[in-house]
């Protein structure tokens, strides 16, 4: 099939366990129990239930459970087009979900806007939340969206990803500002 | 296919009949627009009528209207009414088909509303206005349909710049975001 984990799971903790790096025992958990939100809106939607059914089987890779919640998710899929309508919707769900949290822009609609290229559709859904993982494609090959899942299951591991950035960083500065004012000054 | 209809059309209402015509087996009315509630209410009643379901309602924007190959229509020149809204009809019972056109300017594009005649009509017609801006007097409940309410303009009109996007909401850290782009150019 092609279809080669580049890391399995025994392999991955026999390297986190060389590493010994305990701060990555979370990253390792989280990227093999993805809960993805579909936010389909489009006929990428069959590609995507394609994906998720019994032959190509994404539960091989930890994110079969679609949550029609954003509280309960932490992966946005964006399956389809996004028109300028919907921006404010879109940008909701990706605020309720909580961190750390990753998207995938599913489709060249949802990565550039596609073929539409008028006043309705928007160009990209990255001009409203930040994307972690495009996939081209109209729609994409279920192989591509496996290898995309693939990329962002080593980008979870290590926290590159756009919100674990964010979190780094806002970290970073409450830890600065807390030197900086000498502690009490919380 | 009907063209007996339209022949009684004409013979009925010869005043409010400017022409009539026929394209791709479609018999056409052009209806003038103070006389179409009028017709329409005698192609729905009339039991040798009896037009009792509407297909459709929209609009043409004839903007410079240049045919590949033939000389500038005889449909449209630039001394002629811009739109021509269109609402086809079709009799269930008596097997016909027939559509009324009505040309409006683009200074007053209004015409009385057919949603009082045909509850259908209600929602074509407010997508004719959403997209085409034309204005159904007597209409119930004239507001956009498809486009938000802060859109500006009408995206199928022919002059509505082909890419001009109304965006709603962008992110903070775009290295060019439109909305706060248009902000810089109104101050």
């Amino acid at each position: 099939m092609g279809l080669e984990l580049s890391t399995t799971r025994l392999e991955d903790a026999a390297k986190w366990a060389k590493q010994s790096k305990l701060a990555r025992i979370p990253e390792w958990g989280r990227k093999f129990s993805l809960f993805t939100y579909p936010f389909v809106t489009a006929c990428c939607g069959m590609e995507f239930m394609s994906v998720a059914a019994a032959k190509y089987d994404i539960a091989r890779f930890g994110a079969e459970f679609p949550r029609f919640s954003p509280r309960q998710s932490d992966l946005l899929m964006i399956v389809g087009t996004i028109t300028e309508k919907q921006g404010p919707a879109l940008k909701r769900v990706y605020d309720q979900m909580a961190e750390p949290k990753w998207v995938i822009a599913f489709g060249v609609c949802a990565s550039t806007g596609g073929f539409y290229q008028n006043y309705h559709a928007m160009p990209g859904a990255d001009q409203v939340i930040p994307v972690d993982v495009y996939i081209p494609g109209c729609p994409p090959r279920p192989e591509q969206v496996l290898d995309a899942l693939i990329m962002l299951m080593d980008r979870i591991q290590d926290g590159r990803g756009h919100s674990q950035l964010r979190l780094k960083r806002d970290a970073m500065i409450r830890a600065q500002e807390a030197q900086a004012g000498d502690g009490p000054g919380e | 296919m009907s063209k007996q209809v339209v022949d009684a059309l004409a013979a009925k209402f010869p005043s409010a009949v400017t022409r009539t015509g026929s394209a791709h087996g479609d018999e056409i009315a052009w209806i003038k627009r103070d006389d179409l509630v009028a017709v329409a209410t005698w192609l729905r009643d009339d039991p040798a009528m009896a037009f009792d379901s509407p297909v459709f309602c929209t609009c043409i924007d004839w903007l410079d209207y240049r045919p590949i190959g033939r000389p500038v229509s005889e449909h449209w020149n630039e001394t002629k009414p811009r739109f021509t809204v269109c609402y086809q009809l079709r009799s269930i019972a008596k097997k016909n088909r027939i559509r009324l056109e009505v040309e409006v300017t683009e200074a007053d594009p209004r015409l009385p509303s057919l949603a009082g005649l045909w509850p259908a009509f209600d929602w074509q017609e407010r997508e004719t206005f959403d997209m085409y801006g034309i204005r159904f007097d007597g209409h119930p409940d004239l507001r956009r349909i498809y486009l938000y309410e802060e859109f500006v303009g009408y995206p199928l009109r022919k002059d509505y710049p082909k890419e001009k996007r109304q965006p709603l909401v962008r992110r903070d850290d775009l290295p060019v975001n439109p909305l706060k782009a248009a902000e810089g150019k109104s101050h």
